[in-house]
């Protein structure tokens, strides 16, 4: 018989209400004993596979998220371990993704767009429209001013080298591969990711 | 990697040199340790440091940073001199009985072709075969001919005598001589090396080399191809080979095609040097279809604006003129040549090699734009840190925006990891605050660009207004219509050539393999190694059947491997010429009589016959795996020793070419580098198994685990500076100058170089002013912006410095 985790925690909290508690005699006493007991935290975890955000042995992960019950709140992460169904880490996770809850709930994570004028000594959160109407433009007037359609000899070259991009190695395959499509079409070789450093 | 996590588990000989997968990359170890326990396997390493790798090693050998090509070279005299070589395979599967041209040559440190005014291998012509009529390549199956490329590479390394190679290295005769023995063992066909490395071997003016000289040993051994064998680059980030196969690179596109350069003015130009015609008889040549997957991946970007009327939109890419990698972005920013720069998750001014200089580029820049999921020194590089990083706010008129973007387990996609295994992973929860989806911050930036430019034009609008963007919700592409256009798919129906009444597939159908890519704009597909990854059965990256049922570790149903679900490739070489395998032990892909058959897809035509004599190596034009690189790389056919640029001492093989004359010096950097007179002292730069580059000083427990910078070095050093454990100590290179505390171990011995003891210090990479760790002189104040000859890799792990006790910063305690 194939048991999940889950179902093997019920069976265990059931099998608690019939077992020999109960049969030296103290009646009720398995069903009061498995009623008090504090109620497995993954229990009612939604579980989501994933795989370790840092290197590239890709360990799998179970992601387990769930909301602390009251009405209308967000789930959150509330556990991460490995994932032993997973052929290359079989379960294991090292210092870093046994610790990659943290990662997740540090308090260094970016919560709103912030923005840092010319001379200043503090970042101001801004909208998003803020600022990506003003990072376009920005990107634009550089790009039409600087765009070198010809070097030259006259070859069409068709570049932009007074802006640059650094790509991340932690974003999905689709992201880089949208990322390639957005910044090259825009003439931009000044392209680098994390390979070479 | 060649091979992959899992097969790791079936070698007989572990090499980890230039890595240190038991800290770095604990959880793939684990298959070290498999292979030990029930292998018999045994573990050599060889590190300027006594790892935690070398401490459950079966052979330890230090050597001096930066000298690996020597010890190699070494290695590779040994084979050669003492018969320890696969003769079968080498003969069969490369080009050692190979003819060079009579002008090729080397003398006093140089290759022939050199241009000293260029300070670059201005001509590589002679570094080449010499073809017949026909313009196929000339042999020597006898291989008596002294200019058969076996024959000019013994030559070669002839002068790596284990006396020399203990000289230049300070790895003690003895053990070097134990390591090639064992080593040797794998010569055969019975049993295998596999060859672990990282960015010890990369981070080098020598980088590129460091792994051709890997491979080419493993070619000489005959452990190309097979199970336990490889060469394997065991990759940093997540996703570092999704993004590099996806081309984040600045003169590549998807899949390793070519950006084409200004010299190349038309698409016939850039194709003619792409014919790729085989060079031996009847090979297969597989880079023929560069054409398909060029067209294809055209038609992705552009859509219907690629016709072949337009050359298929060949003027949409930027022509480069010379390579744009981070050091060069560095330097133009520093120079003032450069006005925006875009980070998305990467933190350059610690990843970046010269701290210093990163810190004038961006303050130079007139505008920055952050996408990170976290707080990084990049963003906050015009803050005051004190003496940690001490800069000016009011005089730094760069304008920053930091935009907050979801982390891992905020969004649904797929990664692929260093066995090229792309596997899909799922939303779990939203991300703090207003955090986006790196997706829909591109895709806002691209759709705000459009609509300018639609608008108002500009400069060349066309390729930004014309490239495809067909998604359901163009502000929010979804992530399976994206790895669905990278897949490819027929633009039109395509007929079947064996019989036009047929219709291969349909108008719309997604591609089961790149073998229907075709260059005449029927298909599209982004990036052709990826294509099978998600076809009309649905996405493969899902998969998650972990069986294997040949017990080799293949796991052929878990998520897809690229290329075309391939989990070890050059497996055709698993079997002799004729197609049996060279082992029972080692059986892995053999011919049945009428096809190719094994637990993996065969790296071959699966129905091409043995006696064809097509060669395993598909994708060279000769069919055969080069021990001589041809042209393929600007530092010479064969690797040869070059002293770091801040050399240790002067190249004992020839001191008048001490260090690499084909590496790019800025003019910017010219009197960067040090020397020992001043910085007496060998440091390298190394992680720890408790953080992940920049990122985890933000993670609690990682912060607590390991919560400062330190600079660890060995008793004799410490004792001969008067420096204690815990002890304050500056660490001074040409670059510039940090603080740390002191960490005295054994791990550092001192070892004898040139007939003197070399003292080598090793400095962790984490340690910046942001995070929940102390604040830190990051160590990249130290390291030189120079790097490989081939890919500009910054020379990180071998470097001068100078140490002496000194006293606390400001705001850190005096003691432990």
């Amino acid at each position: 018989m194939a048991v999940s985790r889950r179902q093997f925690m019920k069976v265990s909290a059931a099998g608690l209400a019939a077992s020999s508690v109960g049969a030296l005699g103290f009646i009720g006493a398995g069903e009061g004993l498995a009623a008090g007991v504090r109620p497995y935290r993954l229990e009612k975890a939604t579980e989501t596979r994933n795989t370790c955000p840092y290197c590239a042995v890709a360990c799998g992960v179970l992601v387990y998220s769930a909301t602390d019950g009251t009405k209308d709140a967000k789930p959150k992460v509330i556990h991460i371990e490995g994932d032993s169904d997973n052929p290359i880490n079989r379960g294991t996770l090292c210092p870093r993704g046994a610790a990659s809850l943290g990662f997740m709930h540090s308090p260094n994570r970016l919560q709103y767009p912030m923005h840092r004028k010319p001379g200043s000594d503090k970042f101001e959160r801004v909208t998003w429209d803020f600022a990506m109407e003003r990072i376009a433009k920005l990107a634009k007037e550089d790009r039409d001013k600087n765009f070198v359609a010809k070097n030259r000899d006259g070859v069409t070259v068709n570049r932009w080298l007074t802006t640059g991009f650094f790509a991340g190695s932690s974003c999905s395959n689709e992201a880089g591969y949208l990322t390639y499509k957005a910044i090259r079409s825009t003439g931009i070789l000044a392209l680098e990711d994390q390979a070479r450093i | 990697m060649t091979n992959s996590w899992n097969d790791i588990k079936n070698a007989d000989v572990v090499l980890i040199m230039g890595g240190n997968a038991a800290e770095a990359h604990p959880c793939g170890f684990k298959w070290v340790t498999e292979a030990k326990a029930n292998n018999g396997a045994k573990l050599i390493v060889v590190d300027p440091r006594f790892t935690r790798s070398a401490a459950v090693s079966d052979l330890y050998a230090p050597l001096r940073p930066g000298t690996d090509i020597a010890f190699l070279s070494g290695l590779m005299r040994y084979l050669l001199g003492n018969g320890k070589i696969h003769q079968e395979y080498v003969k069969a599967f490369t080009n050692a009985s190979y003819i060079i041209k009579e002008g090729f040559k080397f003398e006093d440190g140089l290759f022939s072709g050199y241009d000293a005014s260029r300070k670059s291998y201005a001509d590589r012509s002679t570094w080449d075969y010499e073809f017949d009529e026909q313009g196929m390549a000339k042999v020597d199956e006898t291989l008596q001919n002294p200019r058969c490329a076996i024959n000019l590479l013994k030559a070669h390394v002839e002068r790596y005598t284990p006396e020399m190679v203990e000289r230049i290295c300070g790895t003690p005769k003895a053990k070097f001589l134990q390591i090639c023995e064992l080593i040797a063992t794998t010569a055969n066909g019975e049993r295998s090396m596999t060859s672990l490395y990282a960015l010890g071997w990369t981070q080098h003016t020598t980088g590129a080399q460091n792994i051709r000289s890997m491979a080419m040993i493993q070619l000489l051994l005959g452990n190309m191809g097979i199970p336990g064998g490889g060469v394997n680059a065991l990759r940093g980030h997540s996703n570092v080979q999704g993004i590099t196969d996806f081309a984040l690179l600045s003169t590549s596109t998807p899949g390793y095609l070519v950006l084409p350069t200004e010299r190349e003015t038309t698409f016939a130009d850039y194709m003619k040097s792409r014919a790729f015609k085989p060079i031996r008889p009847g090979q297969t040549s597989f880079w023929q279809n560069y054409g398909k997957f060029f067209v294809s991946q055209q038609k992705s970007l552009f859509g219907a604006a690629a016709t072949k009327d337009n050359d298929w939109a060949y003027d949409y890419l930027p022509k480069f003129d010379t390579t744009y990698d981070v050091m060069k972005m560095v330097d133009m920013m520093a120079g003032g040549q450069m006005n925006g720069l875009f980070c998305q998750g990467l933190n350059i001014l610690m990843a970046g090699p010269n701290k210093t200089k990163t810190q004038i580029g961006l303050s130079k820049l007139k505008w920055l734009v952050i996408i990170d999921p976290l707080e990084t020194e990049t963003a906050r590089f015009w803050e005051n840190h004190g003496e940690f990083h001490n800069a000016d706010p009011k005089a730094i008129q760069t304008e920053v925006f930091q935009l907050p973007a979801m982390a891992y387990a905020e969004d649904e996609g797929s990664f692929t990891n260093s066995s090229r295994v792309i596997q899909w992973h799922w939303k779990a929860v939203d991300g703090p605050g207003e955090s986006r989806t790196d997706i829909q911050i591109i895709a806002d930036l691209h759709s705000r660009l459009r609509a300018l430019y639609t608008k108002e034009g500009g400069a060349f609008p066309d390729p930004i207004v014309n490239t495809t963007w067909n998604y359901a919700k163009p502000a929010h592409p979804d992530p399976v219509e994206l790895l669905k256009e990278i897949n490819g798919y027929a633009i039109q129906d395509l007929p079947d050539p064996a019989d036009p009444t047929k219709t291969l597939l349909k108008a719309g159908q997604l591609l089961p393999t790149f073998g229907l890519m075709r260059d005449d704009g029927k298909t599209s597909g982004a990036c052709w190694i990826y294509t099978g990854v998600y076809t009309e059965a649905g996405n493969m990256s899902m998969r998650r059947d972990a069986s294997d049922p040949t017990g080799l570790g293949i796991h052929p149903n878990w998520g897809f491997s690229w290329p075309a679900n391939r989990r070890l490739l050059y497996n055709r070489a698993s079997a002799d010429p004729s197609g049996k395998a060279w082992s029972e032990r080692k059986k892995y892909i053999t011919w049945n009589g009428s096809r190719w058959v094994g637990g993996d897809v065969p790296d071959y035509a699966p129905t091409m016959a043995p006696d064809k004599s097509v060669g395993p190596f598909i994708m060279n034009q000769e069919g055969t795996a080069r021990i001589f690189s041809r042209a393929a790389m600007p530092d010479g056919p064969f690797p040869e020793h070059y002293e770091p640029m801040d050399a240790y001492i002067a190249n004992p093989l020839h001191p008048k070419v001490s260090t690499n004359p084909a590496v790019r010096v800025f003019a910017a950097d010219a009197k960067s580098f040090g020397t020992p007179d001043k910085f007496p002292i060998v440091a390298t730069s190394y992680r720890l198994a408790e953080h992940f580059h920049y990122w985890t000083k933000n993670v609690h427990d990682n912060a607590v685990l390991q919560p400062e910078m330190f600079v660890e070095m060995g008793e004799r050093l410490a004792k001969a500076k008067g420096i204690k454990n815990g002890d304050w100590v500056e660490v001074s290179s040409q670059r510039g100058m940090i603080k740390a505390k002191a960490s005295v171990s054994k791990r550092f011995r001192p070892i004898m170089v040139d007939g003197k003891p070399c003292d080598v210090i090793g400095l962790p990479i984490h340690f910046g002013f942001i995070g929940l760790t102390r604040k830190s002189y990051p160590l990249n104040t130290l390291t030189p912006s120079v790097g490989d000859a081939s890919v500009n890799t910054p020379e990180y792990k071998a470097f001068l410095v100078d140490v002496k006790k000194t006293t606390p910063p400001a705001s850190q305690p005096a003691t432990v």
